[in-house]
């Protein structure tokens, strides 16, 4: 489990600890020193990787013209909208099929048929369906969410522990007391991991739904980039890709954290 | 504990057994349970047959038994987990019509998510909490109602779930081996909460148990099930709070225990019979 804290004793810093804090960031400084080095001796045209002070000026360029935002603010709006059809999609499924047997005798066999289908591999389909438009970016999407969520949501109310439902049945809750007290909370942990997986999906298929064609967004602003040979922005670009996949990421721990606050795995810090 | 009992300390077995049962009519809200004829079958097995047992309201009745011989079928049965093939399960009412029944398992079955008190109010309004809160302090558990059940230790656990049982103010509270998970010295407090308990409220008791100990302890009654059937029935002829160390629940220990693990040397067992009621008669 990713959310178990390592305990760190808070002692005065002393040299040591200092040491053990630098350290992890010494390999990413020096390659970022190496590259600015080489990138203005000429040892690294700028067409091939622009120096990582033109990507910094670029930014701040980009940012300040607010071009930046308005496409940033495309794509998470993209993003978050795939995400809220295929994951809520997902979510009621696996709430179905894992709570009526005949919803999973119904609905399951197709879908797992359809899942082992690599979304990526539909993009020709997709483009003949629903052309270059914002319509086959938000199927990507939602097609990519849709299962890890589906299937951690299956699998957590199945694995719900039996002991507690029976304990529930005798203490007279009604079904939907039952879902709510007991289904539901023992289904989280496992719905959470297929949020947390499905947000890494969302932005791969987001980048590519947006390198295939589109007229705003971060992947318009890369490949507008690439035909002007603007190494500098592609960088921007990319670097801006994988800042919201990290905060995405920190946003669905935190729900963890928050949801999960009961669990032994989130009480390591107390 | 002492205080509990003080008041009936030097009584004979007599004036205890009626006291107990006039002061249990005042404010008693056992109910009687009456198994008759009971089969059930799990996967095709026959765990209990034709089974007959009758429970005085206010009784406390422990059953013994080997591993699979249907002890905790039979309390399954009797809230509603398990559906017999055959026979008539019968509870009596109390002044609300229906009795309330609850059950206590070997693991505790709390809700993880839930905070200590929200378990303990698990299916009531929240008009209850004020109960809940004082049903906790009565088991000295009322500093640790805002936690999570996850840094409980086993026995305080199990107190929780008693809890949660006592809120319902229950006629009849069903005992799963609630102490099984339990080590030595947590067992025999938990032993002095639930007889205590039961002594002041006054519900009937029913208690599934591998441990003959535990059974003499607690039980007005100690029935033995072998084979689907009842095999011993004993009354438990001593004054509480019982002395674990008196030669008179030795003897009776041994006696039940004997017959649990089913020595079959008869004329041995018969003397032994003898010798534990001249023990008790001699008292």
């Amino acid at each position: 489990m990713s959310g178990i804290q390592r305990r760190t004793i808070k002692t005065p810093l002393s040299f040591q600890a200092i040491v053990g804090h630098a350290l992890p960031w010494v390999v990413p400084i020096a390659l970022l020193v190496l590259w600015q080095c080489a990138s203005s001796h000429g040892m690294l045209p700028s067409r091939f990787l622009p120096a990582p002070k033109a990507v910094v000026s670029s930014f701040i360029e980009l940012s300040r013209s607010g071009e930046l935002w308005t496409h940033v603010r495309v794509s998470t709006m993209r993003a978050l909208s795939g995400f809220a059809v295929g994951g809520g999609l997902g979510l009621v499924l696996g709430l179905l099929t894992g709570s009526f047997r005949w919803a999973e005798t119904l609905l399951d066999t197709t879908l797992q048929m359809i899942r082992n289908i690599p979304a990526l591999a539909l993009i020709p389909l997709v483009i003949l369906w629903f052309g270059i438009d914002e319509t086959a970016k938000l199927f990507l999407v939602s097609l990519g969410v849709f299962f890890p969520v589906y299937i951690n949501t299956f699998h957590g109310i199945q694995s719900v522990d039996r002991g507690l439902l029976e304990m529930g049945r005798t203490y007279g809750l009604s079904r939907w007391a039952l879902y709510r007290e007991i289904i539901l909370p023992g289904a989280l942990p496992s719905i959470l991991v297929g949020v947390r997986f499905s947000l890494g999906f969302m932005w791969v298929m987001l980048i590519v739904a947006e390198t295939i064609s589109a007229r705003s967004g971060i992947g318009y602003m890369t490949m507008n980039a690439r035909e002007f040979m603007q190494t500098d922005v592609m960088v921007v670009g990319i670097l801006l890709y994988a800042l919201l996949g990290k905060v995405a990421d920190l946003l669905s721990k935190g729900l963890e954290r928050y949801w999960l606050r009961w669990h032994p795995a989130y009480q390591a810090a107390r | 504990m002492s205080t509990v009992f003080a008041s009936r300390e030097g009584l004979t077995q007599e004036e205890l057994t009626r006291q107990m049962l006039a002061e249990g009519r005042q404010y008693s809200r056992g109910v009687a349970v009456s198994m008759r004829d009971v089969s059930i079958a799990l996967g095709g097995r026959t765990v209990l047959e034709n089974f007959n047992v009758e429970i005085a309201a206010g009784e406390f009745v422990a059953i013994v038994g080997r591993s699979g011989c249907g002890k905790s079928t039979l309390l399954r049965s009797i809230v509603g987990l398990e559906t017999p093939q055959a026979g008539t399960i019968t509870l009596g009412t109390t002044a609300q019509g229906k009795p309330d029944v609850r059950i206590m398992f070997q693991d505790s079955r709390l809700l993880p998510w839930k905070r200590v008190l929200q378990n303990v109010t698990l299916g009531l309004e929240p008009s209850f909490i004020p109960h809940a809160k004082k049903v906790l302090a009565q088991i000295g558990l009322d500093d640790r109602a805002d936690d999570w059940p996850a840094i409980l230790s086993g026995g305080q656990r199990q107190r929780v779930a008693l809890a949660r049982a006592l809120v319902h103010d229950p006629s009849l509270l069903l005992l799963d081996e609630p102490l099984g998970a339990l080590d030595a010295l947590t067992r025999i407090e938990m032993q002095e909460l639930i007889e205590s308990v039961w002594w002041n409220q006054g519900f009937t008791a029913v208690l599934v148990t591998h441990d003959v100990a535990e059974a003499i302890t607690l039980a007005d009654r100690v029935i033995l099930i072998e084979g689907g059937r009842v095999a011993l029935d004993e009354l438990i002829h001593l004054p509480r709070p019982r002395a674990r160390g008196s030669s008179r629940f030795a003897a009776l220990e041994d006696r039940i225990l004997e017959r649990v693990l089913q020595r079959r040397s008869i004329q041995m067992n018969e003397h032994k019979t003898h010798a534990a009621n001249e023990d008790i008669d001699a008292h």
